[in-house]
């Protein structure tokens, strides 16, 4: 119970560094986007407990992994996506004060609004997988940033498909609710 | 008969343009080139002292506006046998012939107080005839760029015998900062890049912002609650509340309908992007498409009676057209490649659309069916087409490629002529060409 103290904590920690929506770990590292997260892997929940205690939104987003990736113009669940998921999903009924917001991204090669539509796919998607591995609908919210936050910028492969991401942004319940 | 030297007619035909030659007096139609009509402006007169700063800047924006369309090339006043110092003195046409000058525009400023008012005649050199009537405009001092552009639209509309588009605003993205942490603000301007006045901050993402018809009013998409919403914004004062749309976890992509009373726009659910239309006035929301595919990007026709919107529903993303109640759809995007964004033009024969095809993206024309596709242009990243008012010029977003990439707005003919970068400080997205002001 002494993590979620440390959570709580961080949380006023991340409220007042101005980040515009102060109930999300892992959002420091890029306020202004309003949340988009999954720039800077880990970067605001590092005082989230240690990567070593499996409570610790550290332990999901690092250890477990807080994202999964996609072929291009695909929503498809991977095999190796599917394993990361069945973490977050185990993660997440062990912890069952956290929400989670699944957040779509796609590669900048393509049309603003259709990457939109794109990355609610795949956010929906991971919402719908861990879903059938029992997590509750009603912790999961999805949304989209489409191409407005890459988190590599090259204009290459090597990049795009770190881009083409799901990320799963934890939020601790006692606050959203 | 000598007047039509003067006019140059521009064809909606995607064929082909056409030119006006001098020399015989006739029109001919080539692929693609047009022999520019000449003009000089011999700098406005100025009534009082106090105009002279005034009639020097107005007969440059004129030139500026005239010579920008590619349609008009400048006579230098280098070239210039005779002056013009007075707004009454009658025309030497001769000395305008001399120097193969097929139009003259003389003017006169007058500057009182905060009071300015411009006045000009433009003269067919050839037949030694004014074309149309003196007109003047009048306004304050600080508008008087406006002014400048009403006089260069007059010209423009009696030389080419359709409307202007120069007093006209844009609104658009401002962007500022790296690729991965890029600042997004709305920005208005004036066709041409001047007097850029921003309308948010840059607190949250916004995206896609769409002008009424008449200007009053902007939609875009923001980001200020972590999930994307579409807000109406007050160009006049700023203020700004979101739309009440259908019930959704994401809305965007909206546009007004022709009165203004109505937003069309994409609503997802469970990852399924559908089109909506909601009624600002009862607050009624219809469905309009009920595919499992992703449907966005609707643009209606200028009667209202249609939209023209992008779906993957046969595999990758092409345009296709319904009524703008619902109902079957037609394709009518078969090239290569995929489509989307597509923009019904003012005049209602064109789509505009971005194009991605073989690692490259174009900004292109069609038919309504389909037929005589024209590409425009051919970037790492082109996309997100808007019409000048007159239907005659496109302006889109160019982004550059790699980690320092960067994006700026472009306009283009719909001939392919004439690209140009709009003139800004910092980057720039998504433009929404406003109409002519009143």
């Amino acid at each position: 119970m002494t993590v979620f103290k440390k959570a709580a904590v961080l949380l006023l920690v991340v409220a007042t560094a101005a980040c515009t929506n102060p109930d999300r770990f892992g959002g420091g590292a890029d306020g202004s986007a309003g949340g988009a997260n999954g720039a800077g892997l880990g970067a605001g929940a590092g005082a989230a407990g240690s990567a070593s205690d499996p409570a610790s939104p550290l332990f999901f987003n690092q250890t477990i992994g807080d994202r999964v990736l996609f072929a291009v113009d695909t929503s498809t669940i991977t095999p190796e996506g599917q394993t990361i998921l069945d973490g977050q999903a185990q993660w997440l009924l062990t912890n069952a004060d956290y929400r989670a917001v699944i957040e779509g991204h796609a590669d900048e090669q393509g049309t603003r609004e259709y990457n939109l539509a794109l990355g609610q796919r795949r956010a929906n998607a991971v919402r719908e997988y861990l879903v059938s591995r029992g997590v509750p609908s009603t912790r999961l919210q999805v949304t989209s940033f489409g191409k407005e936050r890459p988190i590599a910028v090259c204009s290459e492969e090597s990049c795009y498909a770190q881009n083409r991401r799901a990320v799963t942004v934890l939020s601790f319940s006692a606050v959203t609710s | 008969m000598m007047k039509r030297l003067l006019t140059l007619v521009i064809t909606l035909m995607l064929a082909g343009p056409v030119f006006a030659q001098s020399g015989p007096l006739r029109l001919t139609i080539t692929d693609g080139v047009i022999e520019p009509i000449t003009f000089a402006v011999p700098s406005f007169e100025a009534e009082t002292p106090a105009a002279q700063q005034a009639a020097a800047d107005i007969s440059r924006l004129v030139v500026q506006d005239l010579a920008g369309t590619g349609l008009f090339r400048e006579v230098p006043a280098t070239a210039f046998i005779s002056q013009v110092s007075s707004f009454v003195q009658p025309v030497a046409f001769a000395d305008w012939r001399a120097i193969n000058a097929q139009a003259l525009i003389v003017g006169a400023v007058n500057v009182n107080g905060n009071q300015l008012s411009v006045k000009f005649r433009l003269y067919d050199v050839f037949s030694g005839q004014e074309l149309g009537q003196g007109l003047q405009f009048a306004g304050t001092a600080d508008g008087w760029r406006r002014m400048g552009h009403k006089v260069a639209d007059a010209v423009y509309s009696r030389i080419t015998g359709e409307g202007g588009y120069f007093d006209s605003r844009v609104v658009f993205v401002s962007e500022t900062g790296p690729k991965d942490a890029r600042q997004k603000r709305l920005g208005i301007m004036d066709f041409d890049g001047s007097n850029v006045q921003f309308l948010t901050d840059s607190s949250s993402i916004v995206l896609a912002p769409r002008f009424s018809p008449n200007g009053d009013r902007v939609l875009y998409t923001s980001f200020e609650s972590g999930f994307p919403r579409i807000n109406v914004l007050n160009v006049a004062n700023v203020g700004r509340q979101q739309l009440q749309t259908a019930p959704g976890e994401m809305a965007f992509s909206p546009r007004f309908s022709r009165d203004g009373r109505q937003v069309i726009y994409s609503l997802s659910n469970g990852g399924n992007t559908d089109i909506y239309r909601t009624d600002l006035g009862t607050g009624q929301h219809v469905r309009l498409t009920s595919a499992p595919s992703i449907e966005t990007a609707p643009s209606l026709s200028p009667d209202g009676s249609q939209i023209v919107f992008e779906s993957d529903r046969s595999g990758s993303q092409q345009l296709y057209i319904m009524s703008a109640n619902g109902g079957e759809a037609r394709r009518i995007s078969f090239g290569e490649g995929r489509y989307g964004t597509p923009v019904w033009s003012p005049r209602g024969d064109l789509v505009a659309f971005t194009k991605q095809n073989a690692g490259r993206f174009h900004i292109g024309v069609m038919r309504l069916d389909g037929s005589e596709e024209r590409l425009l242009t051919s970037s790492f990243l082109d996309e997100g087409p808007t019409w000048a008012p007159n239907g005659r010029v496109i302006m889109f977003s160019r982004e550059t490629q790699g980690a320092a990439g960067t994006s700026s707005m472009y306009s283009v003919d719909i001939s392919g002529r004439n690209l140009k970068a709009v003139p800004l400080q910092g980057g720039a997205s998504d433009p929404s060409w406003g109409p002519l002001q009143p």
